[in-house]
């Protein structure tokens, strides 16, 4: 039986430090918009021959098109150029794209897209709104399923820990973000946050499942073990199946990454690796807290 | 239910043949209804407008929005593009006109014409004198571009100048007698685009519910003939939104996304096959009826799969055969104990159940938050995902019982043994 509840100071300085690290990039690096929120106009297109450079594409588009606030990309993990433009540019594209073409004949236009500044805002005010929905609809859920366990820790505590747990598994590929976005040009878009709350969802599976366990060894020991004993023992009991129903979980976003589209490759790496934060802070976050907030309020009384 | 249970999974494997053969479009039965392919899979226009109802009486905003519809729907038709999707939708306080033309070559054009479609109303007008200059005020009135049935080219009989001759519906003749009888001897305004082009003076009252336009060149009168033709703007609309999807990087995505998709399953059947041996055989079979039975309703309903539905739809996959895990891990746990094949498997389900509930509630919270409080993108998302998460709860747990109750039988010479 391994014993988590023993090392739990090491699991929670572990997860403290990434924490505060991720904050720490959100803080300092900030994100990266898209268009969706910040709006405005983005073009993507492929060069597969005599490829320019970013910036030389940059100043064609400014001195022969007269396209002033342009900003050129290019991202070598989709290999596509990235034109950034003001939303106001949306009708003549296609006469630039045939100007294009004259000079680079393997051009090919893969999608426009613009987007009104309010329209940009609106979608970041609901976005910011859907994720604090689900954080308190699932911890509501957490506290009142878990409504009749057995004391010693009453069940709004179980809902408040699914709160920690759940910022804990968005926060740190929240963070994660931020860093792809200072150093490869990333850009967060709806998405991205869409991604946030599938996190979410999906990572409270297993933190439910060790809860669940819980719940019912508590119910048949009747108080006689110490509670912290109760805990290792679920999460041990629990091991395989938390450890299992996220892996299959991870066969499919692993089989997505490397097979399916492109234009989803950091919508799918953000699940991936919210859901392996996820098994991380079922297992060895959130039973644990359990008890340190037990112990709290038993000192306290 | 056991002792329906040979007939039940024999029903359920035959309505998974059927749906399989639904699915998939090359068979006699898929041919029938077609998928519904989002713009991010086959490409073409995404083009938003937002519609200004500021003018319009709060009770006639429905039917003006109807009849905007109608008319860019016509409109759009032109364009030759196969099943172009107009609709409308409402963002906050704002009204929206979405039109999507899948496939389409030149989007430019498209925005152009729709763009062009006029908007026309006929507004008062009210000389004041103020300070000694008079100043012209003209007041919008309730007849506009909506009653317009049509339009033709027409030739003054003394000067013989063109000018455009309108016919009106029933409710709008009306409106242009009530408005040409208070106004005998004024001036009428004619207004096209916010810009004013025309100002005959009313001589008599107009019954009958025509008019004309006057002081327009014959040029001008047949682009706005053509225009009016196709339907003139009961509301103003400016585009606010736009995406255009390549027809190449459509196909690509949706082909990828089969591939992953397929990969996907492969790996999870494997897992389930090689960590739970007999189970997990009976497991993926539910998985594959599961597959059958989504891919089915999404096709018969019909939902528009977008690309972020199809990657919905795949880590649905990798959920769908959660449940099983925690009632084979139980299974597991009741058999070490001791107990029987079948009644290992039963309580299997049964204290499985609890955590099985629990964890697709907070999914389904999710997914609700996601469809109500997302565009319409990220809905198609969350609509796979709902839907996923209750067929996946049928498969797992009805379907994969039916499988162990016809196959799993106890053995009560052998003590049992399991993997």
């Amino acid at each position: 039986m391994l014993n988590i509840i023993g090392y739990k100071n090491w699991f929670f300085a572990f997860s403290g430090i990434i924490i505060i690290l991720a904050i720490a990039a959100i803080v300092v690096f900030g994100f990266r918009q898209g268009v969706d929120f910040s709006g405005g106009t983005l073009w993507k297109f492929s060069i597969a021959e005599n490829r320019p450079q970013a910036a030389e594409l940059q100043k064609l588009l400014e001195d022969d098109l007269k396209l002033s606030d342009v900003r050129v990309n290019y991202d070598p993990a989709n290999q596509n150029f990235l034109v950034r433009l003001p939303s106001e540019a949306q009708t003549s594209h296609e006469q630039w794209l045939t100007m294009l073409t004259d000079k680079y004949p393997s051009i090919k236009e893969q999608s426009f897209q613009t987007i009104g500044p309010s329209v940009g805002r609106e979608l970041r005010t609901k976005a910011i709104l859907a994720v604090v929905l689900v954080l308190v609809g699932i911890s509501l859920y957490i506290a009142f399923a878990f409504r009749k366990v057995y004391r010693p820790v009453s069940s709004w505590k179980y809902g408040w820990i699914t709160l920690f747990t759940l910022f804990h598994d968005v926060i740190i590929p929240a963070g994660l973000l931020a860093v792809l976005g200072y150093f490869r040009g990333v850009e967060i878009d709806g998405n991205f946050i869409v991604a946030l709350l599938v996190i979410m969802g999906f990572s409270v599976h297993d933190t439910i499942v060790v809860f669940d366990r819980i719940r019912e060894n508590l119910f048949l020991d009747r108080g006689k073990m110490e509670f912290g004993t109760v805990i290792n023992q679920s999460i041990n009991q629990t091991l395989a199946r938390s450890i299992n129903t996220s892996l299959t979980l991870i066969l499919v976003l692993v089989a997505l990454y490397f097979a399916g589209p492109i234009t989803l490759r950091y919508f799918i790496l953000t699940l991936l690796v919210g859901t392996v934060v996820g098994i991380y802070s079922s297992i060895f976050i959130a039973s644990p807290l359990l008890l340190v907030w037990q112990r709290f309020s038993a000192r306290k009384e | 239910m056991r002792r329906y249970s040979g007939f039940l999974l024999t029903l359920i494997i035959l309505a998974a043949i059927v749906a399989g053969f639904f699915v998939y479009p090359q068979s006699p039965i898929g041919k029938w209804r077609p998928w519904r392919l989002g713009l991010d899979l086959v490409g073409g226009a995404h083009l938003v407008y937002q519609v200004d109802l500021s003018q319009v009486a709060s009770d006639d905003q429905a039917s003006v929005l109807e009849g905007l519809r109608d008319v860019i729907e016509r409109r759009v038709n032109l364009f030759g593009v196969a099943e172009p999707q107009v609709y409308l939708a409402k963002t906050g306080d704002r009204s929206e006109l979405i039109v999507e033309l899948a496939g389409i070559k030149s989007v430019d054009e498209a925005v152009k014409q729709i763009g062009e479609t006029p908007f026309l109303d006929f507004r008062e007008v009210k000389e004041a004198i103020q300070n000694g200059t008079s100043t012209i005020a003209f007041i919008p009135t309730a007849l506009n571009g909506r009653y317009i049935t049509g339009a033709k080219l027409d030739f003054d009989q003394t000067t013989q100048k063109p000018q455009v001759a309108l016919s009106f519906t029933s409710e709008g003749s009306k409106i242009f007698e009530e408005l040409t009888g208070r106004n005998i001897g004024k001036p009428i305004a004619i207004f096209l685009d916010n810009e004013l082009i025309s100002w005959p003076t009313v001589q008599q009252k107009i019954s009958g519910g025509n008019a004309v336009i006057t002081g327009v060149t014959l040029e001008d009168a047949r682009e706005l003939i053509k225009r009016f033709n196709a339907g003139a703007l009961p509301a103003p609309i400016t585009l606010i939104d736009q995406l255009t999807i390549s027809p190449s990087l459509g196909a690509d995505s949706l082909n990828k996304g089969i591939v992953a998709g397929l990969v996907g399953t492969a790996l999870v059947m494997l897992f389930m096959i090689f960590y739970y041996r007999l189970l997990g055989v009976f497991a993926s079979l539910a998985l594959i009826i599961y597959i059958a039975f989504i891919l089915g309703i999404f096709k018969i309903v019909p939902i528009t799969l977008t690309l972020a539905g199809l990657a919905g739809f795949i880590l649905t996959i990798g959920m769908a055969v959660d449940a099983n895990i925690l009632i084979f891990e139980r299974v597991k746990e009741e058999l070490k104990k001791g107990l029987s094949r079948t009644s290992a498997i039963a309580e299997g389900f049964r204290r499985a159940w609890p955590s099985i509930r629990d964890s697709n509630t907070s999914t389904i919270i999710t997914a609700l938050v996601l469809y109500f409080f997302t565009s319409s993108f990220v809905q198609g998302f969350a609509l796979t995902l709902l839907i996923g998460v209750l067929i996946s709860m049928f498969s797992a747990i009805t379907t994969t019982r039916l499988f162990l109750m016809m196959f799993l039988k106890d053995k009560p010479q052998r003590p049992t043994t399991h993997n």
